[in-house]
C-alpha cells in the first residue's frame, strides 16, 4: 500500500477582492521530510500557510493532511496537525504549564503525561510554571513548539520559526526540527525568507513568487547546478580571453573571473592558463548560497 | 464542550476584569447606601417625624404644587401625574413604598442600575472576549485545534452568560449585605404593589395587586439579568466584528449613553421605540413608571430586546464561522 503523504496540496487558489493572491499551488510532503517554503515578502507564503491550517478558506483547490480534507474533515485534519503561525502568541497571563493544559483540554486525545513530555522535549521544565509574560522570545518559541507537538501530530507547520531568535537559538531550533523529523518521523513545513536557514534545515524546497511555485526540488540538486569556480588571475584580460574559448566567463568583484564548475575540465583550463604565462593566484570552487539561486530565479524582485 | 467553557471561564477569571467589576460594585454600594441614608435623615428632619404617612403625604403635596406651575413640559407633567396617582394609591392602601430595609435598597438599586450601570459592567467583560484573541494573535492557536469554530464561539458565549449571572448575583448579595448594616436586614415580606398600566396620562389601577417584596425583587432581578444578557450579547457581536477592544467599548458606551439621553426626549418620536437602548428600563413596567414612548409595554420591550439579541447572535456566529483570519 502506498504511504499517505503528510500533506498534499492540489491546485490551491485564493482570490481576495477580485485579485488572485495564490495562483494554483500543488505540492506534497512525505513522512519525515523537512520541506522549505521560500519566497520574498508578499509572495503568498503566509496566506498559503493560513489556508493549510484552516484559518483562511481557499477559493478553490484541496488540502489533505494525512489524507483528511481540511475543509470537509476539519476536526480529523486538525488532529494530525501542529502549527505555529507567525509568532507563538500564547496567553501571557497564564503560566507555560497552564497554557499547555489549556490546549490539552481542547483535544481529548492528549493525556496528562504528554504535557510533561513535551515540556521536557523543548527544555522548558525549569520555567514551565512561570507566567508566559515573563518568558523571553526564545522560550515562547519553544513553548509554541511544545503546544504544537501536544497532539502527536503527523505534520508540523512552522511559519518563520527562527524569527527573532539569537544565533544560538536559531541553531538550537534547527537541530530540534531536524531531530523531530528524524527521530519522531514528523513531516515539517517551514516557511522563511531567510535562505541560509532553509538551506541548512530542509530536504526539499519550494520557491514561491507572486502566488506561484516557480521551482520545487531538493536542496542539493538546486545547488548543484549552480556550482562555480572563482579565479584570481593576472593579467585578468588575457585570462578571460583564454577561458572564453572554453566556457562562459563572467567578471566578478575584486578582479576575479567566474566560470561554471565542470569537474573533468577544470584542471585542463588551469593548465592552459599556466602554459600561457598567466599567474593563477587562487582557484575557488564555490557552492552558491541558495540566496544567489533565489535572486536569480526571482529576478531579485522584492515586494511588500 | 464543558472543557471549552472551562477554558473560557479560566481566561475571564485570570484576566482579573471580573474582580475589578466586583470591586466597583463593592465601592459603589456603600456610597449609594450613605446617600440614601442621608436623604432619609433630611426628610425626617424637614418634617420632624418618622411617620412615613406624613412623609408620603408631603411628597404628594410637593408633586401637586409642581403640577400647578404652568411652565411644565407636557410629558413631564404626565409623568408627575402618574407618580401622583401611584403615591395616592400607596397611601390609600396603607403601604409604605420606601420602608427602610436592605431589600428595599436592593430593589431601588436594581431599578436605578438596570439601564446604565449594570450594562456598562457587563460590557467590560463581554467587550474583549473575542477581540482580545484577535488582537493578541491567540485566535490563530484557538482556531487550529480539532474543534469546530462555532463550538469555540458557543463556549465563549456560555462563559459570558455565567459571568453575567455571577455579576448580577454579586450585585444582589453585596447590595443586601452592605446596605443592611445601615437599614437592617428585614423587609422581605413587605407587601408591594404591581400591575400598574399607564395609558396616556392615566394610571390604570384595575390590575394592581399585592405581592411580597421578595417576589417583587426576584422579578426585577430577573429583568435586570435579561437586560444584561441582551447588552452582553450585543457587545459580544461587536467583539466578533471588531479587533480592537477599545473600539468595541467605545461603540457600546456611546449606544448606552445615547439610550439614557434618548429616553428623556423621544416621547414624540414613535419609531425610536425599536431601538434597543430605549427599552432597557424594564423595571419601570413593574413599578408603574411612565414609559419613554407611549404604547411601550413590558411585552413589547422584551420582544424588541429579544429580536436585537437573536439578530446579533446570528451575525456573530455567521461571521465567526466564515471569516478568514489574518
Amino acid at each position: 500500500m502506498k504511504e499517505v503523504p503528510a500533506l498534499e496540496v492540489k491546485d490551491l487558489r485564493k482570490t481576495i477582492r477580485k485579485r488572485e493572491i495564490i495562483k494554483g499551488l500543488s505540492f506534497t510532503l512525505y513522512r519525515g521530510e523537512v520541506f522549505g517554503f521560500l519566497g520574498p515578502n508578499g509572495a503568498g507564503k503566509t496566506t498559503t500557510i493560513r489556508m493549510l491550517v484552516g484559518l483562511i478558506k481557499p477559493t478553490s483547490g484541496t488540502i489533505l493532511i494525512s489524507g483528511k480534507n481540511v475543509q470537509t474533515q476539519f476536526k480529523e485534519a486538525m488532529e494530525k496537525l501542529g502549527c505555529i503561525v507567525e509568532n507563538p502568541e500564547l496567553y501571557p497571563y497564564l503560566s507555560g504549564w497552564e497554557n499547555l493544559e489549556y490546549f490539552a483540554r481542547m483535544d481529548p486525545s492528549i493525556t496528562q503525561d504528554r504535557l510533561g513530555e513535551v515540556a521536557k522535549m523543548v527544555g522548558l521544565t525549569d520555567r514551565i510554571h512561570d507566567r508566559v509574560g515573563t518568558y523571553s522570545l526564545g522560550m515562547r518559541q519553544r513553548l509554541g513548539i511544545a503546544q504544537a507537538l501536544l497532539g502527536n501530530p503527523h505534520l508540523l507547520i512552522l511559519d518563520e520559526p527562527t524569527n527573532g531568535l539569537d544565533p544560538a537559538g536559531i541553531r538550537e531550533m534547527r537541530e530540534f526540527i531536524r531531530f523531530l523529523a528524524k527521530n519522531e518521523g514528523l513531516s515539517v513545513l517551514v516557511s522563511s525568507h531567510l535562505l541560509s536557514e532553509i538551506q541548512l534545515l530542509c530536504d526539499r524546497v519550494a520557491i514561491i513568487l507572486d502566488g506561484k511555485i516557480i521551482r520545487t526540488d531538493t536542496v542539493e540538486s538546486l545547488l548543484a547546478e549552480q556550482e562555480r569556480v572563482i579565479w584570481k588571475v593576472e593579467p585578468i584580460q588575457a585570462a578571460k580571453k583564454l577561458l572564453q574559448e572554453e566556457t562562459d566567463v563572467k567578471e566578478g568583484e575584486d578582479q576575479t573571473l567566474i566560470t561554471p564548475y565542470i569537474e573533468e575540465q577544470i584542471a585542463d583550463w588551469n593548465k592552459k592558463l599556466v602554459n600561457a604565462g598567466i599567474k593563477v593566484k587562487e582557484m575557488e570552487a564555490k557552492l552558491p548560497a541558495l540566496e544567489d539561486l533565489f535572486l536569480e530565479l526571482t529576478g531579485g524582485t522584492h515586494r511588500d | 464542550m464543558i472543557n471549552l467553557v472551562y477554558n473560557e471561564q479560566l481566561k475571564i477569571f485570570r484576566k482579573k476584569r471580573l474582580f475589578v467589576i466586583m470591586l466597583i460594585i463593592a465601592i459603589l454600594v456603600p456610597i449609594i447606601t450613605y446617600a440614601q441614608y442621608k436623604q432619609d435623615k433630611t426628610a425626617e428632619e424637614k418634617l420632624g417625624t418618622k411617620d412615613w404617612r406624613v412623609q408620603l403625604q408631603q411628597s404628594i403635596v410637593d408633586t401637586q404644587n409642581r403640577l400647578s406651575s404652568s411652565q411644565l413640559p407636557e410629558d413631564f407633567a404626565q409623568y408627575l401625574k402618574i407618580e401622583l396617582t401611584q403615591e395616592q394609591y400607596y397611601l390609600n392602601h396603607n403601604i409604605n413604598p420606601n420602608s427602610p430595609g436592605a431589600p428595599t435598597f436592593m430593589r431601588i438599586f436594581a431599578e436605578n442600575a438596570i439601564d446604565l450601570l449594570l450594562p456598562l459592567l457587563v460590557m467590560v467583560v463581554a467587550a474583549d472576549l473575542v477581540s482580545s484573541e484577535a488582537s493578541g494573535g491567540t485566535i490563530k492557536l484557538l482556531l487550529t485545534r480539532p474543534v469546530k469554530r462555532w463550538k469555540i464561539l458557543l463556549s465563549k458565549y456560555i462563559a459570558l452568560l455565567f459571568a453575567i449571572s455571577l455579576i448580577i448575583l454579586c450585585v444582589a448579595i453585596l447590595s443586601y449585605a452592605i446596605s443592611g448594616i445601615v437599614f437592617g436586614y428585614k423587609g422581605w415580606n413587605m407587601p408591594m404593589l404591581t400591575g400598574f398600566i399607564t395609558k396616556g396620562e392615566d394610571l390604570i389601577t384595575t390590575h394592581v395587586h399585592l405581592i411580597s417584596q421578595w417576589k417583587y425583587i426576584l422579578m426585577e432581578f430577573g429583568l435586570v439579568w435579561f437586560v444584561c444578557v441582551v447588552v452582553g450579547t450585543l457587545t459580544f457581536m461587536l467583539s466578533v466584528l471588531i479587533r480592537s477592544t477599545a473600539a468595541v467599548m467605545g461603540i457600546m458606551l456611546a449606544a448606552l449613553i445615547a439610550g439614557a439621553i434618548l429616553v428623556n426626549m423621544v416621547s414624540s418620536w414613535q419609531s425610536a421605540k425599536y431601538l434597543f437602548m430605549v427599552n432597557l428600563q424594564l423595571t419601570d413596567y413593574v413599578n408603574g413608571t411612565k414609559p419613554p414612548i407611549e404604547g411601550m409595554t413590558l411585552g413589547f420591550s422584551i420582544t424588541v430586546l429579544l429580536v436585537w439579541m437573536i439578530a446579533s447572535l446570528i451575525v456573530a456566529f455567521t461571521v465567526f464561522n466564515r471569516r478568514d483570519v489574518y
